[in-house]
């Protein structure tokens, strides 16, 4: 159990500094502002901005597309996760062998031994996004592992072993200038476990 | 064993003795069980460092530290449970919040968790000056000792069900269920406590002689602050039938510590508080019919999941999630692998009959 955390933590940091490598325009491009749902801090959401924009938060949050220049985050979808109608086959068996993971092509899915896992809408939808969350419930998370800082553990290939060490400035930060964005309600399909997880 | 060398023994035994009631004298007052605690707010390295027994070593449990047994308790894979709890002589709580109650500097609990008569982990909660500090003990394979087990945790220490073990938690996940804002232990509550058992409470352990509960702690006038009728009209969840009593019971033992309003997912799922359940359980219980929930039932029409409907069990997102014990899905999310059944059956039977008081 230790080694395949290991390899899938390993993964997990292998998979966003490709992506990371990938990201090249186009992130200065978020949906405007149109109303706060919280009194938000100017200088705390210009920072979040700025980090959401250098730690690949796009990589996985925003749908990617093939464009005249190759695959690029669609930036009219920024940060509202894996798009609800773009509904997912069961991943294919993958060959014995040294391949152990698959993504979508939007970026936004992901199969591997953890089950199938889809990234979440970022944006502060009250249905769908983080619109009911507070900055506390984005700091447990980030410092819990756990879904909402008390649920099921976030999935692979998020790393949140990284963004843990964010500090808490920074990372209510990030949770303003989130929720600083238009939110866009998208329902995420909830993460499938892998056939041996149980009852 | 000559003269000489009995004297010499006698003044190293003296001076360890020294040592560890200064130790003690530090951390826990003179006339408490010791803890060695060389690091502050670090809880020791072995149980037996705990004041847990009598002569510092696995074995006989010392008579100051008292057993309970909380009248609805937390399911765990079906491990035996026995808890005692430490309340540091002349102190008392403050009883004032009836249901949160302020804890000395110096109580400490301890939950151990057995299977098959042998102890597995024992988990101990310690007042210290500066707040709660929370650990696990990982015991040994022939039950001898019981070390401190790693922060991260440590998963499948034992099977509780083929191909699934129970997993000693990690700090984080203690914090987790006792919070991170205003930690508290669980489980020593005056509803927990109360002379009103519930009969039909899911796994309910009998009281025994010598057990702590609200009536020993009143009559050794440890609740100052508590309400004047606390034992003649003792706290019970208030609810219009039985078997609504016993699921409310469940769901606030079970769920309770996290769904409770407060903290990182007060606007997400159910809040069942005891607070509440005391004065209008029946209320608790009818917010739950209808209320929609973020977590989607599969198969269900997007966005209409509810935590309760009455009537349609398969339609209940807190049932289908105590049925599971899916990582994505399972309710609890932490802290078990095996389903409960005798839960699941009760809750069944109460969401199957089609009303709700």
């Amino acid at each position: 159990m230790a080694r395949h955390t290991l390899t899938t933590g390993l993964l997990a940091l292998g998979f966003v500094a490709f992506s990371g490598a990938l990201t090249w325009h186009g992130l200065n491009a978020a949906p405007a502002v149109d109303r706060p749902a919280v009194e938000l801090d100017a200088a705390a959401v210009e920072r979040g901005a700025y980090l959401v924009k250098t730690m690949g938060c796009h990589d996985c949050h925003t749908p990617w597309t093939m464009g005249p220049r190759g695959p690029e985050p669609d930036m009219s979808r920024a940060l509202t996760g894996h798009p609800a109608d773009f509904v997912m086959p069961p991943p294919p068996p993958l060959p014995p062998g040294p391949w152990l993971w698959l993504g979508a092509a939007t970026n936004t899915a992901f199969a591997g031994p953890w089950g199938v896992s889809f990234t979440a809408n970022l944006t502060p939808d009250k249905e769908t996004g983080l619109g009911n969350w507070t900055a506390e419930t984005f700091i447990a998370m980030l410092k819990t592992g756990r879904h909402e800082g008390k649920g099921r553990a976030v999935l692979p290939p998020m790393p949140v072993q990284v963004y843990a060490e964010l500090t808490e400035e920074d990372m209510r930060a990030v949770f303003a200038y989130l929720q600083s964005l238009a939110p866009v309600h998208n329902r995420v399909p909830q993460p499938i476990d892998p056939p041996e997880a149980g009852q | 064993m000559t003269r000489r060398v009995r004297g010499a023994f006698a003044v190293v035994l003296a001076a360890w003795g020294c040592a560890v009631t200064l130790q003690a004298g530090l951390t826990a007052g003179a006339d408490a069980p010791p803890v060695v605690a060389p690091v502050p707010d670090l809880a020791p390295a072995r149980l037996a460092e705990t004041g847990l027994y009598v002569d510092g070593q696995a074995g006989a449990i010392d008579a100051r530290n008292q057993p309970f047994t909380p009248q609805y308790v937390l399911w765990t894979d079906g491990l035996e449970k026995q808890r005692w709890v430490y309340l540091p002589p002349g102190e008392a709580i403050d009883a004032t919040d009836e249901h949160a109650w302020e804890f000395p500097v110096g109580t400490r609990f301890w939950k151990q968790f057995s299977r098959q008569g042998r102890p597995v982990e024992t988990r101990f909660s310690w007042r210290t000056a500066s707040g709660w500090v929370f650990a696990s003990y990982m015991w040994n394979e022939d039950g001898t000792d019981a070390r401190r087990a790693d922060e991260a945790g440590v998963p499948g220490v034992i099977e509780v069900a083929p191909g699934r073990g129970h997993s000693i938690p990690s700090q984080t996940d203690c914090t987790a269920c006792h919070g991170t804002e205003r930690p508290s232990p669980l489980g020593f509550t005056a509803l927990q406590l109360s002379s009103d058992r519930d009969p039909h409470a899911v796994h309910g352990e009998a009281v025994t002689p010598g057990m702590v509960t609200l009536d020993t702690l009143v009559a050794e006038g440890r609740l100052p602050g508590a309400r004047a009728d606390l034992l003649t009209r003792p706290p019970r969840i208030r609810a219009s039938d039985p078997e609504t009593r016993a699921v409310l019971g469940y769901l606030a033992s079970n769920c309770g510590a996290c769904h409770n309003g407060r903290g990182e997912i007060a606007a997400f799922g159910p809040t069942i508080r005891e607070a509440d359940l005391v004065v209008d359980g029946d209320a608790v219980a009818r917010a739950l019919v209808g209320q929609r929930t973020k977590w989607q039932i599969p198969g269900v029409p997007d966005g209409e999941s509810v935590l309760v409907a009455p009537g349609d069990p398969d339609a209940s997102a807190v049932l289908v999630r105590m049925r599971s014990r899916r990582p994505s899905s399972q309710m609890p999310p932490l802290g078990t692998v095996v389903r409960d059944e005798a839960a699941v059956d009760l809750v069944t039977r109460w969401i199957a009959r089609g009303r709700v008081p």
